[in-house]
């Protein structure tokens, strides 16, 4: 006796969160049965493994039509094939929208097509998550880039809580951040997603005019030009000299490490102008997180800089620049520097 | 021209791509009715079109407006080639032709494709003028009401129920033309559906001219059905019952209705009519007038005196009537004779409805059944099917000299199905042989007035256990005893029906689904030889089946069943048998005896063992389903129940022995008791398989109950949340061990093994019931068995128990104290004994209202019919609004309380999808029917020629059936309803061809859309608007708003 079609269809659509998530996971309907005996199931319920594997097929039967609905949210509330109540609709998406930090860790700043088979196969091995999954965050991923219409849910719910952090990972793809450099694998995503946000409130065009759609994932083009114009700062040695005492004054007595601070500032001030004075170019936008490690928290941290003397430090480097008599570019500098202190403060960790 | 149409297509969303290099599609909309077609703009490039269009008209008759489906499809427009379809709509506009129902068919329709399934959506908008035709020959029977619900419908009332109604068309089907050898499967299927849609929509206006014929104006339990017969063609069939059915007043204002004048001038002739069933009480027109209108109580008390049937034990002093055991052999000969003169013009006495007002069963004899085997051949005039028509009046034939042979002179719950593989056909017919009271039967003499029957089903509760046939010229050998109840009239020990349990029986603890599974291997043969084979295994399927129910039945500890439905199927190779039941305990009939298994071989000492440690197994079984089903039957001394009249049994040897008691021991004491054991002589190893499949089935889960009743005994607190669904299952069987026995084995796994996966996937809705559950077998290949379930499982509340039972108690109780104290002894008399299976004791003062509430009817309030039901309703609704108020205030919140789930406002089109619900019942449980919009019946196919792509079999047919369900949802949102009640998937017919990579399924579905309000709502409005008569009819100084 084999069972050649074994169906459930039930008028408001069953959706079980466990088995949710485990198809989510990119698990097997065989490991998913697997798992779910683990969990005890059977016990609990009395049920034999035959039911479980009858219902965990189901169940990803189910999963699998709703998928193509899922890829375009908005579908999914006004189609009539699926009876789903308004908050498992939400959690439908919420959950297929999530993602692991493992995965878009290394996605992060890379193009967001669908990646070959190959980059898939490699972050499945290195971060243990399924292909399975990794192709589904790939494409939710995506999803995100390209329709973002999906964004038209607020209407019915806040927005999913991974909102801000697909605002991140757009962010990064669109301005192909480099992230993967040996130097900067101490990087979470979570500190990516930290200066996403501070970039994408201060240096976007949205940032400036309110009339832009907030979620502009592109740089104010203008403001990275200006940038340009901060280069004085360093240039200029009466400038650049007046700056460093402004600062050693200040700062005085009140750093640990205010010799090695002393011996460092033109090398560290050289660093943050000029990163600015890079970004004008596409290909050095790229490197801006390369760039600030390089630049400023290696520096730092091969003298065992405390993180509150680099806050100190930093507070006390733009706000001195207010000082300087011969800089107009006050303005410029404040949008600049205000977003880079929180960046860096950020970064600066082992 | 007496009508109409206006169509007007709004706009379409979520089309396919249709053109790949721009990824859009340039749609365009064809709307076609009868021989008219109009088309649309196209509107270039867009996957979501506005058309907007003007209003289409077509002028018709009313006949086709009956006959035919309103035909949209959306197409793809091509300048250099053929238009591509994307998909159609079928709209059946019947709804629309009824004065009552919708006026406006208005909203998405899912587009189908019998190839791609659906493909995006349609708004569209549906109107028709109907024009008053006087003309006394005409063709069309519009304004006929037709339901799918077996019962009468929610907010009307029957008048004059007028009896069986039937037709049959049959055509060609068009599968088997040869022109289906040239045309693509798409355009073949689209044939199909649209025969079956229009020969629906002609069987439909034929049985309405029937029912005008007989002066009715509706069609209550109606069940359509195809029959497909491949070469030889395509029946479609229908029977129903013809009734005249008034509508009550809508509940916010019945009250004021009902007492309104003219309403008055109805009842008084009433009154006065003869009344078999009280005529000894004496009449007193003005104050019974008074006492229907306003105050229930006083007609119960009334009656509870003055019945032939009385319930009460001793006999009340200045009673007119005696009792019924003295009377029993006149009143019933007056009673026949009445009923025949009113049921003799009539070809077939047969209702297909399962439940009745009360009072309108008196006796039920038993289920009739009837099978034959007819080979098929091919129609030859479509215009006449007269082979089709003979063979079912064969058969009802049949039916009805069963009846008769159980005194009845009527069959209800009667239905008929048929099982074809290739040219053999079985017919069968079925129902329940019954007494009924002739007053619903007449014409013209009654105004029909429930509140009459209410009175009179009281104290008849146990009556329609009561035997109608002659006890010294029985048709059958059976053990009659004295009733239970009323100790007076003879029942048997018991009783299979296929109707639902009556409101107003009595039953003890809860019931459960029985089962009984058969299978039968015959040989491959052709024509004549193969329909001779299968007419001689048909007799020794039935008893078979007959046997396993009557042991389940037994190891339950239980009496009836409801609701039996036995289903044989032809296959190739096997004949099935499957039926379905709902076991109870019957507090009118005998305890049963146990199950006694005697062995061949006494001599043989292992043997002996094996047979004892069977038995004990039997016996543990017993007393745990006892405890399981809550089946505390009162003890009662013997010399009141009288001896009982043994009979022999076939198969079973009568042996003495007790049979509660003999739960602990295995030895039974066979000398002394008065109850009979049901006796399985274990003589071979079949009979040993036997036993042991008896002992495999097991008993649900904690916390889940099953039945194929529309409710379930013994439960009565439903909470809102409904679940329907549709499972299926398809099992290969290895052909190398094919034997009766492994065949009977898969065939019960695949069934328990469906029920335990239903189970678990249910478990979040625990405490919950499976209510209706019906199974469907099919063979559609050799060895290939199918087994289609569909039922709804319902939540109730475990705590709220004592509560709600309480509630109805205390009015009963109050109003007979009021009122007259007789109405307080009887169920005092009658119950007190079975307090004990009250889960909770209740508090001291409650004491006799709770006993005296075993006898009120377990879920009333969810099938009241008459306005004084409602009322009934209006005062529990208010009373609990005034005792506890904390939980009004939960109850009474608004409706759009940001639960979904829970909006009642029909959706509107535009917004979010509004939910549907949709429920084999006749009733959503916390809420109230407002209005019936009219019957869906659809019928759709889908075939593929890319099954693995779709995910097999499984996956192909899952998407189908969600599919059908959506379609479904839409047409009755579209009608302005928010459920379907009585749905029902009448077939489901799956074909595959895994080797070429094709499957193709039929579906069939039926029900009737509605709107319903939930009661919390209903709530709001009653306490809000108390009237003086709301006040009089609940108890005194109760009533706080």
């Amino acid at each position: 006796m084999t069972s050649e079609l074994d169906i459930f269809v039930g008028n408001t659509t069953l959706i079980d969160e466990d088995v949710y998530r485990l198809w989510l996971d990119g698990y097997s309907v065989t490991d998913a049965v697997a798992l779910r005996v683990r969990s005890g199931i059977l016990e609990q319920t009395g049920a034999t493994a035959a039911v479980l594997q009858s219902d965990t097929m189901d169940h990803y039967r189910t999963f699998h039509m709703l998928e193509r609905l899922l890829h375009a949210p908005p579908k999914l509330l006004h189609q009539l094939i699926f009876q789903i109540p308004p908050s498992r609709q939400a959690l439908l998406i919420e959950r297929y929208y999530a993602f692991d930090e493992a995965f878009v860790r290394e996605v992060l700043g890379k193009k967001l097509s669908k990646g070959t088979k190959k980059d898939l196969d490699d972050i499945s091995t290195k971060t243990g998550i399924t292909l399975k999954s990794c192709r589904r965050q790939m494409e939710s991923c995506s999803v995100a880039q390209a329709g973002v219409q999906w964004r038209d849910l607020s209407s019915l719910q806040p927005p999913p809580p991974g909102f801000r952090d697909y605002a991140a990972i757009v962010f990064f793809a669109n301005n192909r951040f480099e992230t993967g450099k040996k130097k900067l694998q101490y990087l979470s995503f979570g500190d990516f997603a930290f200066c996403a946000e501070l970039m994408i409130q201060n240096w976007t065009l949205g940032a400036v005019d309110s009339q832009m759609d907030d979620m502009d994932m592109d740089l104010d083009k203008e403001f990275l030009q200006d940038l340009k114009e901060l280069k004085v700062l360093v240039a200029d040695k009466d400038l650049l000299d007046l700056h460093k005492s402004l600062v050693c004054t200040a700062l005085r007595g009140k750093l640990g490490v205010f010799s090695e601070m002393e011996a460092n500032f033109k090398n560290l001030s050289r660093g943050l102008v000029n990163v600015a004075a890079k970004l004008t170019h596409n290909k050095d936008v790229r490197d801006l997180f390369v760039d600030l490690v390089e630049k400023f928290v290696e520096p730092c941290r091969s003298d065992h800089w405390p993180l509150s003397d680099v806050r100190f430090f930093l507070n006390q480097y733009s706000a001195s620049v207010h000082s300087l008599d011969g800089f107009r570019h006050q303005a410029l500098w404040d949008r600049y520097m205000g977003t880079l202190r929180g960046c860096l403060l950020r970064l600066y960790h082992d | 021209m007496p009508g109409k149409l206006k169509v007007k297509i709004v706009a379409g969303r979520h089309l396919p791509v249709m053109d790949r290099a721009s990824d859009l599609t340039d749609a365009f909309v064809e709307v076609k009715f009868g021989n008219t077609t109009f088309k649309t703009d196209v509107y270039l490039k867009s996957l979501n079109p506005q058309w907007n269009s003007e209003w289409f008209k077509f002028e018709v008759d009313d006949e086709d407006l009956q006959d035919e489906p309103l035909q949209i499809t959306v197409l793809d427009h091509d300048t250099y080639s053929a238009n591509d379809a994307i998909g159609k709509v079928y709209i059946d506009i019947d709804p629309l032709l009824y004065s009552e129902a919708a006026t406006v068919i208005s909203g998405w329709f899912p587009i189908y494709d019998t190839i791609h399934g659906i493909r995006g959506e349609i708004n569209v908008v549906v109107k028709v003028d109907l024009f008053n035709d006087l003309n006394r020959f005409r063709q069309s029977s519009c304004g006929v009401k037709f339901f799918c619900t077996t019962s009468i419908p929610k907010c009307y009332r029957a008048v004059i129920i007028h009896g069986f109604v039937e037709e049959l068309v049959v055509n060609e089907d068009p599968e088997y033309q040869w022109i289906d050898r040239i045309r693509t499967p798409r355009a073949s299927n689209e044939a199909r559906q649209r025969l079956i849609s229009l020969m629906s929509g002609e069987l439909q206006r034929k049985i309405g001219l029937k029912v005008l014929e007989m002066r009715g104006n509706a069609v209550v339990g109606y069940l359509q059905c195809f029959d497909l017969e491949g070469e030889s063609g395509l029946v479609v069939r229908a029977i129903g019952t013809a009734c005249t059915l008034d509508k009550l007043s809508s509940p916010a204002a019945f009250l004021p209705a009902c007492n309104s004048p003219s309403k008055e001038m109805k009842e008084i002739p009433f009154n006065e009519d003869p009344n078999p069933n009280t005529h000894s009480s004496g009449p007193s027109t003005p104050l019974k007038n008074q006492t229907y209108s306003f105050s229930p109580s006083k007609s119960y008390s009334r009656q509870s005196s003055s019945s032939d049937t009385d319930l009460s034990l001793t006999p009340k002093t200045g009673m007119g009537s005696g009792s019924a055991g003295k009377e029993g052999g006149p009143f019933k000969a007056l009673l026949r004779q009445q009923t025949q003169s009113a049921l003799e013009q009539r070809e077939f006495p047969f209702f297909t409805l399962t439940a009745f007002p009360p009072g309108f069963l008196v006796h039920v004899g038993g289920v009739v059944s009837a099978r034959s085997v007819k080979l098929l051949d091919r129609i030859h005039n479509p215009d006449e099917p007269e082979t089709r028509d003979a063979w079912w009046a064969e058969i009802r034939q049949e039916i009805k000299s069963h009846a008769k042979a159980l005194g009845c002179h009527a069959v209800v719950g009667y239905s008929e199905s048929t099982s074809i593989c290739e040219e053999v056909c079985i017919l069968s017919a079925s129902g329940t042989a019954a007494v009924l009271n002739p007053r619903f039967l007449q014409d013209g003499t009654v105004e029909g007035c429930l509140e009459q029957r209410l009175e009179e089903n009281l104290p008849t509760r146990c009556g329609f256990c009561h035997i109608p046939y002659d006890e010294l010229n029985m048709p059958f050998p059976a053990h009659l005893t004295y009733c239970y109840n009323c100790r007076k009239q003879k029942v048997p020990d018991v009783l299979f029906t296929t109707i639902d349990l009556p409101t107003d029986a009595t039953v003890i603890g809860k019931g459960c689904l029985i089962q009984a599974r058969l299978c039968r291997l015959k040989k491959k043969a052709q024509a004549e030889a193969n329909a001779t084979a299968i007419s001689n295994l048909l007799p020794f399927m039935e008893y078979e089946v007959h046997t396993q129910l009557m042991n389940k039945l037994k190891l339950k500890g239980m009496n009836a069943l409801f609701g039996l439905r036995i289903q044989i199927t032809v296959g190739e190779n096997m004949l099935m048998g499957l039926a379905s039941a709902t076991g109870v305990y019957l507090a009118a009939l005998p305890t049963p005896g146990g199950i006694q298994i005697a062995g061949k071989t006494p001599n043989d000492g292992s043997y002996e063992q094996h047979i004892s440690h069977m038995q004990k197994k039997i016996n543990d079984t017993i007393a745990k389903n006892k405890e399981l089903y809550e089946i505390n039957p009162p003890e009662i001394s013997e010399e009141i129940i009288g001896s009982p009249i043994p009979e022999p049994r076939q198969r079973s040897r009568l042996l003495r022995s007790q049979s509660e008691s003999s739960d602990e021991v295995t030895e039974l004491d066979l000398s002394h008791g008065k109850k009979d054991a049901f006796v399985l002589e274990i003589d071979d190893t079949d009979a040993m398989e036997d036993v042991h499949s008896l002992l495999t089935d097991v008993p649900p889960p904690s916390g889940f109950y099953s039945c194929n009743t529309e409710i379930m005994p013994g439960i009565n607190n439903w909470t809102s949340e409904i679940q329907m669904f549709t499972s299926v299952r398809v099992i290969r069987l290895s052909s190398l061990n094919l034997t009766n026995q492994a065949l009977n084995k898969n065939f019960n796994d695949l069934c328990e093994n469906l029920l335990k996966s239903l189970y678990f996937k249910l478990r979040s809705m625990i405490p919950c019931c499976l209510c209706h559950v019906n199974f469907t077998v099919s063979l559609p290949e050799d060895e290939l068995i199918q087994v289609t379930v569909t039922a709804v499982a319902i939540t109730f509340d475990k705590n709220q128990a004592l509560q709600t039972t309480k509630t109805p108690v205390e009015k009963s109780l109050q109003r007979a104290s009021t009122d007259n104290e007789e109405l307080l002894q009887f169920p005092l008399e009658l119950c007190s004994d079975s307090l004990p299976s009250h889960p909770f004791p209740p508090a001291k003062e409650h004491l006799e209202s709770a006993s005296s509430n075993s006898g009120i009817p377990a879920a009333q309030r969810d099938r009241c019919s008459s306005w004084i039901e409602l009322i009934k309703l209006k005062a529990q609704t208010i009373r609990r609004g005034s005792i506890k108020t904390t939980m009004t205030v939960e109850k009474a919140s608004p409706v759009g309380d940001g639960n979904f789930r829970n909006r009642s406002a029909p959706p509107c089109a535009n917004s979010t999808v509004g939910v549907v619900k949709m429920t084999p019942l006749s009733f959503i449980p916390g809420a109230k029917i407002t209005k019936y919009l009219g019957i869906i019946n659809m019928f759709f196919i889908r075939e593929t020629t890319s099954l693995r792509e779709e995910g097999g079999v499984s996956g192909f047919l899952h998407a189908f059936i969600a599919e059908v369900f959506a379609m479904v949802r839409a047409h009755v949102a579209a009608l302005g309803g928010n459920a379907v009640v009585s749905y029902i998937m009448k077939q489901c017919v799956f074909m595959e061809n895994p080797n070429k990579n094709q499957a193709q399924c039929l579906i069939n579905v039926s029900g009737d859309a509605v709107v319903f309000v939930r009661e919390s709502d209903l709530e709001v409005v009653s306490s809000q608007q108390p009237t003086t008569n709301c006040q009089s009819s609940c108890t005194e100084g109760e009533v706080t708003t």
